[in-house]
């Protein structure tokens, strides 16, 4: 009989002291923001899918060495890259030299699973997560990017 | 005579609109204080705070097609909706606001209510059984053992109030606890010292009866899909939300006549229709609280609670406020 008194007593307790933690709740501010209206930044670490990254004159680092495209389990990554003749001084006397130039890199994101293996293979610190995640569509085609007219998109 | 028929329709008018305008509006007062408790802002687009998404969820559900599922018992699937808001509305016929506003003053308010309050639990049953779904089945099954179980503490509760009173008309229950919080039928008195339990009881039987969270078993989510109502769609689900709320109106309304004085003020000064407005909203928000507080029940749990604790600690009370009665 006892038993049954304190279950029932402890029963009630247990209830109010709930109720009273969603009552101090009550008063709280709010913590959720209205999505399409107020975004947050997104954290240093979050994950989004790849960008270039820029030199100070706004080419992109990337010396289309294809260290990423060679690593991408998936193979989403896609670059193409010229040879560019350019002259360069050398102990008092200009000489012709060669370098790569990147035309084209084409991620495409249906295919990524954002593993990171790219951007860890790089050696040139060339490209980065970015932080984009308002990525919704119904056309394949637009997660196909290319990032070389992104980031001449982000420069202009 | 004439009059009499205007009146009675200008009443029904009246009631209805309080009762529709009340569901619409809850559904807005559960949103925003679920939010609150989660602490988000719950809707607040339409409208400023959101007080133009009743009548955008309204005009949504209007425009739905009604589907009636094949194999569906046409005619309870159809009868069930209205089922659920009809007893809703003519509850608040005798219902007294304040000592003037009542449709129909009835010597026998509290037994009209629960007559009609019991028809509740055959529209989920009609719900559940007509829409040919099992889950729908399940729900109704659930709904009418809980029915059952939880009218019975209440209406044991609702017999020692009586006993006590000695009526059964509303505005007499409620003019016989005027003048002030010490003279509620809640505080204990010494011909009835078991009042505080006695409204505990009556408190949980009305969050049961109007299938409200945590005794919700009816539209149980998790398990059922969406309970008695799964096959309901456009303004039959609608009439079920909104019965639904205005049950709940009806539930509080009686807690606050049977309990808390109806419309007098808690210190005996201006008594009126905005006391018994005040404490039926205290009261519903304390349903919402409840509701966004605890998680639902099993049912075993659920029936243990109403005939291993509310039903001998309701009869007990009974006997004992008898006893008292007769003593004193």
């Amino acid at each position: 009989m006892g038993a049954y008194f304190s279950e029932i007593f402890r029963g009630l307790q247990s209830l109010a002291i709930g109720l009273g933690i969603t009552f101090k709740e009550f008063f709280k501010p709010v913590v959720t923001v209205p999505y399409p209206y107020e975004t947050i930044k997104m954290s240093e670490r979050f994950r989004g899918h790849i960008e270039l990254i820029e030199n100070e004159d706004g080419t992109p680092k990337c010396v289309a060495c294809g260290m990423c495209q060679r690593a991408c389990p998936s193979g989403c990554i896609s670059l193409a890259s010229k040879s560019v003749k350019y002259e360069v001084e050398v102990k008092g006397e200009m000489k012709t030299k060669k370098k790569k130039v990147l035309t084209t890199y084409d991620l495409n994101f249906t295919t990524c699973s954002l593993c990171g293996q790219c951007v860890e293979s790089c050696n040139f610190d060339a490209i980065t997560f970015s932080k984009e995640y308002n990525l919704a569509s119904d056309r394949k085609e637009d997660f196909h990017f290319d990032l070389l007219n992104r980031l001449e998109e982000r420069n202009s | 005579m004439s009059l009499t028929i205007l009146n009675a329709v200008i009443a029904v008018v009246i009631a209805i609109a309080f009762a529709a305008l009340n569901a619409a509006y809850l559904v807005w007062a559960e949103r925003r204080g679920a939010g609150r408790i989660q602490r988000r802002p719950g809707p607040n687009v339409n409208g400023p705070l959101g007080l133009l998404q009743p009548p955008a969820d309204g005009l949504k559900l209007m425009t739905k097609q009604l589907i009636i599922p094949g194999g569906a018992d046409k005619a309870l699937f159809m009868v069930a909706p209205v089922l659920a808001m009809a007893p809703a509305i003519m509850s608040f016929v005798t219902i007294p606001f304040s000592e003037n506003i009542v449709a129909r003053s009835m010597n026998i308010g509290v037994l009209m209510i629960f007559a009609f309050a019991s028809l509740g639990a055959m529209s989920i049953l009609l719900a559940g059984w007509g829409s040919r779904n099992k889950y729908g089945v399940m729900a109704a099954v659930r709904a009418v053992s809980q029915n059952i179980s939880y009218e019975i503490p209440m209406l044991i509760t609702v017999i020692t109030i009586v006993m006590m009173t000695g009526t059964m008309d509303l505005k007499e229950l409620v003019a016989g606890q005027s003048g002030g919080i010490w003279n509620w039928n809640l505080v204990p008195s010494l011909s009835s010292p078991l009042m505080p339990v006695a409204f505990l009881i009556f408190f949980i039987c009305t969050l049961a009866e109007t299938n409200r969270a945590p005794f919700d078993l009816g539209e149980a989510e998790s398990e059922l899909v969406a309970g008695f109502h799964t096959e309901y769609g456009s303004m039959g689900f609608g009439l079920f939300f909104m019965g639904e709320y205005a049950n709940i109106v009806i539930g509080a309304s009686l807690i606050t006549i049977l309990f808390l004085g109806g419309w007098g003020c808690p210190l005996g000064l201006f008594p009126g229709v905005w006391w018994f407005l005040l404490k039926i909203y205290l009261l519903i928000f304390s349903f919402i609280w409840i509701r966004w507080t605890f998680p639902r029940t099993t049912i075993y749990g659920l029936l243990n609670l109403s005939w291993k604790i509310l039903i001998p600690i309701s009869l007990f009370n009974l006997l004992f406020t008898a006893g008292l009665l007769k003593v004193f």
